[in-house]
């Protein structure tokens, strides 16, 4: 079954872009949220994260800061 | 036993691979990552051939180039020691080591570090490295920039139509950053300028509240929710011990790209060839391996 993936990102930062692209090459359906347009998207990624660096992924609840390849592998079991 | 290692995979190191799979030398790359610096970069308009592409889809293109050989890319494995043995060179990571008959050290520059308390405890708590990346995150907040050469002063730009304040805080004496940008920065009302001013501390609970600044005047806490370091680059240099650097420990080649190391051949932003820019990078990069395969010729085993 297909888990529940969003993306914080904004439209800019070039490791969002990656991110984004890693996930649409295997084929990963997932939501993407512009936090530089949603400023209460900004702030639950925040609260989620504790951190304010892009991008950061929720994967079904596990969160991963930055496009750490390995990590989302993992939690995707790619 | 490899013919070469390449160490690196940013504009040089992609580009030395696309000349050494076209000469059919036997080699494989170590590298931290794709794309290096360019993968970073915002707008690129000078890269010839583009009039205007994102750093992200040029480095797509240039790993797209480099995959179309069938190259071995040891990815996310960092060299951490070079040695050179009788003829050979030894070059140990992170995760093994490898033997080869030559090097092209391609492995770039990465951003420079304060080096003051509070630095690593709020990366990313309010403070970045990345102006592109995380201003959105400070709208209508008071943030200080610090640096005044071009990224700094780009940075101040793109947080002037986000942040409420901006303190730009300069070592120097006066701005250095192009005459167009300084005078954007000195027409916006938004933006105070610290010259010859440093930072001391950086402060804060969970996330960054201000910092610390030093200049004549004395010590001042400025209230600050966001701080960008933006204070140039620092070559990758550190495990490359026996090669001859510059005063700023970026490696010394000759118009070949060979290093006072016979066998040692070294590329783009890590060497002391003058502008970094990747245009630059990538020709060096294709110079180093045509470099390498007149050296492994003249040195048949």
């Amino acid at each position: 079954m297909a888990k529940n993936v969003k993306v914080y990102s904004t439209a800019t930062c070039p490791y969002c872009i990656r991110a984004k692209q890693f996930l649409t090459e295997n084929n990963i359906p997932f939501e993407n949220i512009d936090v530089s347009a949603n400023e209460t998207a900004a702030d639950e990624m925040v609260a989620k994260s504790g951190q304010m660096g892009v991008p950061v992924l929720d994967i079904e609840g596990e969160i991963i800061v930055g496009f750490d390849k390995e990590r989302i592998k993992q939690a995707l079991g790619l | 036993m490899n013919d070469l290692i390449i160490i690196g995979a940013g504009p040089a190191g992609i580009t030395a691979s696309v000349y050494a799979a076209r000469k059919r030398i036997d080699f494989m790359v170590i590298s931290k990552d794709i794309g290096g610096q360019a993968a970073w970069s915002g707008d690129i308009e000078n890269y010839t051939g583009y009039q205007f592409i994102t750093g992200p889809e040029l480095s797509d293109k240039f790993e797209e180039h480099l995959r179309k050989f069938n190259i071995r890319v040891n990815e996310g494995e960092e060299a951490a020691e070079l040695k050179k043995t009788g003829d050979n060179i030894t070059v140990i990571t992170n995760k093994g080591s490898y033997q080869a008959r030559s090097v092209i050290i391609a492995s770039g520059k990465r951003t420079r570090q304060l080096n003051v308390p509070g630095e690593v405890e709020f990366k990313n708590k309010g403070l970045s490295y990345c102006a592109t990346c995380d201003a959105p995150f400070f709208s209508g907040k008071a943030v200080a920039v610090i640096g005044g050469g071009n990224s700094g002063l780009d940075a101040a730009i793109q947080l002037m139509r986000i942040a409420s304040h901006i303190y730009l805080i300069n070592a120097a004496g006066q701005l250095t950053g192009d005459p167009i940008m300084q005078e954007a920065v000195k027409a916006s009302d938004k933006v105070t300028v610290f010259n010859n001013t440093t930072v001391s501390l950086v402060s804060g609970d969970k996330f960054v509240t201000g910092i610390t600044i030093k200049n004549q005047d004395g010590e001042k806490k400025l209230d600050v929710q966001g701080v960008f370091v933006e204070i140039g680059l620092i070559p990758n240099s550190e495990f490359a011990a026996l090669v001859e650097k510059n005063e700023s420990k970026e490696i010394k080649v000759n118009i070949y790209n060979e290093t006072n190391v016979p066998g040692i051949f070294a590329a783009g932003d890590v060497t002391d060839v003058p502008e970094k820019q990747i245009i630059i990078a990538a020709g060096e990069g294709s110079k180093a391996a045509l470099s390498v395969f007149r050296y492994l010729i003249q040195h048949k085993v």
